[in-house]
């Protein structure tokens, strides 16, 4: 089996430790004297950049959250001048306020290596045609991807999303040997090849890397079957960096983090403890080596465990399992974050609408769907069936238009949405994972 | 005349229009007139009632979303000609017709009507000698 940085993939966990040790160093430095939200963290409990001598001191640091970072939206927590930086992306989903992540010279550059990394996780190399199927634009999946197949020698297709009979055309024609997209998107493309009547054999796909969503080991033995090819399970959080921030490699048991540039913890959601490993918690990310956009442990509210057990393929690499859950209520929809929170803002934005309501998810042909069900106010049901009809219309046009989000809207009775019980229920995921 | 009718919001499932007259039967409440307009998802039970008042408060005690709202009554001979005269003196007004439903009596049809303008709309039947139907006259039929 390849692997692409045997120098940092395989290092001794002693040595490892040394050189996360050095980096975090280098990293609070950086954000104290140049990210004044940090400094004034630090400051409030008393910690100057001196009292972190290892990587042991981390813990001593506060956390950073998805709302830290809107409450500097869009740049307060950028550690360089704007000037120094060359990308800016921005997370999928958000209301008005998005997650934005911003990357130097050299942050491109790392990406570009740990992409590297799990392009290689994966068993590709100069000689395969990678076919990207995630989206391209603010979104971190096409780009991630990109540079990273770029960086391997790999010859590139940057087909974006969507536009499944010419994906089907152009795996076929250009010899595809990898293909990048969701695990849905995935499960979906293989029923339109079937469809298409072109035998397998005709194609060249080997493997995927399938991320941006959680999936299980039902879907991944179902796109293995369907699709023919190694289903290799990757993981990444555009805060972070995007994906290359951990990958599954042909052991298939677990997922190699990237510790020396971003460090892992597993931390317990309620009390914040550092739990020991191999239990289960919240995933939390030091960046080491970021320049744009350094963070102190930041809690992704994705919830695994860590296991330090050394993996038959060579790396040392922590591995992390496959995401468990999330430690907050954010669904992930066709690879778009959505926090019921989101509808609801738009639901308050409507004075027709009675901000009760329910959003069901479940999973039709493999791709996800979304219904909200919503009750209409009495003020406003004046009797007319077209009027209700435009009501519903401009409800779902509202929802696509601030959530990116196709979102079938039914107009329901006020006791369907149970609210008695104290909280109600305001959403019912129907997939399985 | 002009009259009180009741709206039912439905969720367009079985066992929802029972629910709705099995409230309405338990209190012995005389049904004038019924109508369901529906689309794949949801419905309208449309009712005309001697006590609206009444009967939406009762629903809205079960929680059910009523409303009322207002609909001309006009009484004619039972044959299409007269619904269809009826129908000519609006649309040469340019006044529409939002719904429309009608019932038998004796030889007469009671029709039912919704427009864009009831006021304009009661004004020109008036006019055309059509026979408007009181709601006392309806409790009556």
């Amino acid at each position: 089996m390849e692997i692409w940085n045997r120098h940092f993939e395989c290092m001794d966990r002693e040595e490892l430790r040394k050189v996360q040790s050095e980096r975090l160093i280098e990293t609070v430095e950086r954000i104290y004297f140049n990210v004044p939200y940090y400094r004034h963290k630090m400051q409030e409990s008393g910690l100057g950049p001196e009292k972190i001598r290892s990587i042991d001191d981390l813990r001593k640091l506060p956390f950073t959250t998805k709302q830290d970072l809107r409450d500097n939206y869009p740049f307060g927590l950028f550690a360089v001048p704007m000037s120094e930086i060359v990308r800016i992306h921005a997370s999928s989903g958000t209301t008005g306020k998005q997650t934005v992540v911003g990357y130097t010279r050299n942050d491109i550059s790392t990406w570009s290596e740990v992409m590297a990394r799990t392009l290689t996780c994966a068993g590709a190399n100069r000689h395969d045609f990678i076919q990207i199927a995630y989206g391209y634009g603010l979104f971190t999946g096409g780009l991630g991807l990109h540079y990273g197949g770029e960086k391997i020698g790999a010859s590139v297709i940057p087909i974006s999303g969507g536009n499944t009979q010419r994906q089907i055309q152009i795996m076929h024609d250009f010899g595809s040997t990898v293909l990048a997209c969701t695990p849905s998107y995935a499960l979906y493309l293989a029923e339109a090849m079937l469809e298409s009547g072109i035998s397998r054999n005709e194609f060249r796909l080997k493997a995927g890397v399938f991320g941006a969503e959680p999936w299980t080991e039902n879907m991944r033995r179902e796109i293995e079957d369907k699709l023919m090819i190694k289903a290799i399970d990757i993981y990444g959080l555009s805060e972070v960096i995007g994906p290359g921030v951990a990958s599954e490699c042909l052991v298939q048991e677990g997922l190699h983090i990237s510790e020396d540039h971003f460090y892992p913890e597993i931390i317990d959601p309620e009390t914040l403890e550092v739990l020991p490993e191999g239990e289960i918690g919240e995933l939390v990310f030091t960046t080491l080596t970021k320049e744009g956009l350094p963070l102190i442990r930041y809690r992704t509210r994705d919830l695994t465990r860590l296991n330090f057990g050394r993996c038959k393929c060579g790396r040392t690499m922590v591995r992390m399992d496959k995401c468990l859950g999330r430690s907050d209520d954010m669904l992930i929809i066709r690879g778009v974050n959505l926090f019921p929170s989101q509808v609801e803002s738009v639901l308050l934005e409507m004075s027709e609408i009675k901000p009760h309501y329910q959003l069901i998810v479940d999973r039709v042909n493999n791709l996800d769907t979304l219904e909200l069900k919503v009750e209409v106010d009495e003020a406003f049901f004046l009797d007319k069936i077209s009027q209700l009809e435009t009501l519903r219309m401009k409800l779902q046009d509202n929802l696509q238009s601030s959530l990116g989000l196709g979102i079938k809207v039914s107009l329901v009775e006020p006791k369907i949405l149970e609210r008695s019980e104290g909280k109600a229920k305001r959403v019912i995921d129907r997939r399985k994972f | 005349m002009i009259i009180p009718q009741l709206s039912v919001f439905l969720e367009n499932k079985s066992g929802r229009l029972t629910d709705v007259l099995e409230v309405l039967g338990k209190e012995s409440i005389r049904i004038i007139a019924l109508s369901v307009a529906d689309t794949s998802e949801f419905g309208i039970l449309r009712l005309i009632v001697p006590d609206p008042d009444k009967a939406r408060a009762l629903l809205k005690e079960q929680l059910f979303t009523v409303n009322i709202s207002e609909v001309i009554s006009v009484v004619t001979p039972n044959e299409a000609r007269y619904y269809a005269r009826l129908l000519r003196i609006l649309s040469d007004i340019d006044i529409s017709v939002e719904y429309t439903y009608a019932f038998p009596h004796g030889r007469d049809a009671v029709i039912i009507l919704r427009c864009s303008n009831n006021d304009e709309a009661v004004k020109a039947l008036r006019k055309n000698d059509l026979q408007l139907i009181s709601m006392k006259e309806l409790k009556e039929l």
